[in-house]
């Protein structure tokens, strides 16, 4: 059981929905989102995925691209993270940490010193975009057997042929992208989500998260209805790069958040 | 036979796409249905004789092959030593090697039914290339090409305007061919149903590096047959150019099992290949890494962050090499070198001056190779050269570095 499991089984007994935030490592700075992230509980976030920047951000559109570039400016790192990660849990020993970016800066390290240096820093999950099931046996057999879950993204183009593959060594939770695109594009509507959801559930009993395109309490709540909980990155990301002050944008987290949890 | 099969250099890649380590599908989740059902349509258009019928028709009626063997008298006298031939892929439609991997990716798009093609292109060489294969079929073209090359290489852009494609400048990242490859993968991510990503180079997820190797293969086979009527025997060396590494591997492929044959990529030394990254050489500067779906050689910081290498010529500019490259460099089956901007621009001039050729940036740096060791090796020893592209593209470029007001010459 990872914190992440924890986490859900929790929710689940008081009957409510996953709100799931993202922001950027370094971004920013390193002092600011470090504010912002010690906030996040008590906005409501349940679980955190905390973005590693990466030069080549292929699957992310123009806010997290610049959220990252701000951050490789900064001078924020793999380690920075883990030790942005680490910080956190000396005041947060509950709230679940995925890390979320690609696979370079990963392979680059290495292996089994990052899965050792991770797990250290207090994270419990990984997403790393360009490992789909294919490349299973480079990081996320290794990253199970040391205890941290690996988070899959099931797509609207993984048809029901190729959701087995993709559900196997899945765990935490599997992370729907409810449209074809990059991050921060176009929004999802939950007329749509809602069948894709119970395609995949017919299939797993993990828990589906739904994120791309949503930016309002609004979306976040008829999300969460049809799923397991929802995710907002971008629209977050939007904020801190636009300059608006940490409480600022806490409050906005809290009105996703409160969101979610209403469905 | 088994046994020979067994010790080829030609059977990669695995079906994980690997040649060795190197290569494999590193891509997000909803490119990978499309990946895998690229694979399976190449697989059977493969074996398909109609497919090459059909390539081999356009490869002689529109294209213009074979390219010439052509042997570079003057050339070889100027350097003393071994003899020298070139592969003219330069006179090629579209004045390089980029046409042949085009015309096969896109009669594939059209068998799979895919109306709008998307490229990416750096020196504007594959973006021409594709958005004439475009023209010539009724298909919408969108090339993305990095702001900075867009600027420093504005006859293409123009070229592929006239020729109906949309040129979209890249400004995320540092806006260079490594960024117009991100915002074509962002492109292809968003536009599943209908678009076909045609990649220029022997890099990308697999089966982009083993297709478009087979697809530019044409080159190494036309060159072998040429050389056994030209001199009734197999060059000694053969030489090219590598930025992503599609002309070279094209070369390289067909000569692989050749074990007399010495095979040498030429890569991008730019100001040269020094700690500040001021180039673009992936095996002599780089380690292994892991960029745009495929584990190869890259230009990268301690941290995993990728690096911007520089060099004169546009068509080099890219932090990576296709994977079979840095596995045959990893097995020591070909060398890799490399060339500065400055040896690339001698090369260059001396190509003008004693063949009447203007050669593109990019041979210019296998050329820059060809001129360091052909005076020391014996007169019967044979170099086959890659003549990937022709330079008409680069005179700008040319005249800034040797100091020449092109506005001046037109009084």
């Amino acid at each position: 059981m990872t914190r992440i499991d924890d986490k859900f089984a929790a929710l689940r007994a008081e009957g409510k929905k996953a709100f799931v935030a993202y922001l950027m490592a370094g971004d920013p700075d390193a002092a600011t989102s470090m504010e912002v992230m010690k906030g996040l509980p008590d906005a409501g976030v349940d679980i955190i995925e905390l973005g590693v920047p990466f030069t080549d951000p292929m699957a992310d559109g123009p806010t997290i691209q610049l959220a990252g570039q701000r951050a490789l400016e900064g001078g924020m790192t793999l380690q920075k993270t883990l030790d942005m990660a680490a910080e956190f849990r000396k005041g947060d020993d509950t709230t679940p940490i995925v890390l979320m970016g690609y696979y370079n800066p990963i392979y680059n390290r290495g292996v089994a010193r990052f899965l050792d240096d991770a797990k250290a820093a207090g994270v419990d999950g990984l997403i790393v975009v360009d490992l789909p099931p294919e490349e299973d046996d480079e990081l996320c057999i290794p990253a199970q057997k040391a205890g941290l879950n690996f988070i899959r993204l099931a797509t609207p183009t993984t048809d029901d042929k190729r959701l087995p593959k993709v559900l196997t060594n899945t765990s935490g939770f599997v992370y729907y992208v409810s449209i074809t695109g990059i991050t921060g594009s176009a929004e999802a509507e939950a007329a749509d989500v809602g069948p894709e959801v119970a395609r995949i559930k017919a299939q797993t009993d993990l828990p589906i998260i739904v994120g791309f395109g949503i930016k309002t309490p609004e979306r976040s709540e008829a999300i969460a209805k049809v799923a397991d909980g929802s995710v907002v990155g971008s629209a977050i990301v939007d904020l801190i790069g636009k300059g608006k002050p940490v409480a600022e944008v806490l409050d906005f987290v809290k009105g996703l958040a409160d969101g979610a949890h209403r469905a | 036979m088994a046994d020979d099969l067994f010790n080829s250099f030609m059977n990669g890649p695995d079906e994980k796409g690997r040649f060795g380590d190197f290569g494999g599908r590193f891509v997000s989740e909803t490119l990978m249905p499309l990946i895998l059902e690229l694979e399976a349509q190449y697989e059977h258009a493969k074996t398909d004789q109609s497919f090459w019928d059909e390539m081999e028709f356009l490869w002689k009626h529109y294209v213009g092959r074979p390219s010439p063997l052509y042997f570079a008298e003057r050339l070889t006298e100027e350097l003393g030593g071994a003899k020298i031939y070139l592969k003219r892929d330069e006179l090629n439609h579209t004045g390089a090697h980029k046409i042949n991997n085009v015309l096969g990716q896109i009669i594939l798009a059209r068998r799979m039914g895919k109306t709008r093609i998307i490229a990416e292109t750096g020196a504007g060489q594959h973006g021409v290339a594709t958005a004439t294969v475009c023209a010539k079929f009724g298909l919408k073209c969108i090339v993305y090409m990095g702001a900075h090359d867009v600027e420093r290489q504005a006859p293409n852009v123009f070229r592929m305007k006239l020729l109906g494609a949309e040129v979209v400048p890249v400004t995320s990242g540092r806006g260079t061919l490594k960024d117009a490859m991100n915002d074509a993968l962002r492109d292809w991510v968003t536009n599943v149903r209908d678009t076909f990503y045609c990649i220029g180079t022997v890099a990308g997820p697999h089966p982009y590096p083993a297709m478009v190797r087979d697809f530019q293969a044409i080159i190494g086979k036309e060159a072998k047959e040429q050389m056994m009527e030209a001199e009734g025997r197999l060059p000694d060396t053969i030489i090219a150019a590598i930025g992503g590494g599609s002309n070279a591997m094209g070369l390289f492929y067909p000569f692989l099992d050749d074990k007399s044959v010495r095979i040498i990529g030429v890569e991008a030394g730019g100001k040269g290949v020094n700690e500040k990254m001021e180039h673009c050489a992936s095996l002599t500067g780089g380690r292994p890494g892991v960029l745009h779906g495929n584990r190869t050689y890259l230009l990268q910081d301690e941290d995993g962050q990728i690096l911007e290498g520089h060099s004169i010529s546009a068509g080099l500019d890219y932090p990576g090499i296709g994977p079979e490259h840095s596995w045959l460099h990893d097995i020591g089956r070909a060398e890799y070198v490399s060339i500065t901007d400055t040896e690339a621009l001698e090369a260059f001039q001396l190509l003008c001056q004693t063949e009447g050729i203007i050669p593109a940036l990019e041979p210019s740096h296998a050329m820059g190779h060809v001129m360091k060791i052909a005076g020391d090796l014996p007169k019967d020893h044979i170099i086959c050269m890659n003549l990937c592209g022709r330079g008409d593209k680069d005179i700008f470029t040319v005249a800034k570095a040797l100091g020449t007001d092109m506005a001046g010459l037109s009084d």
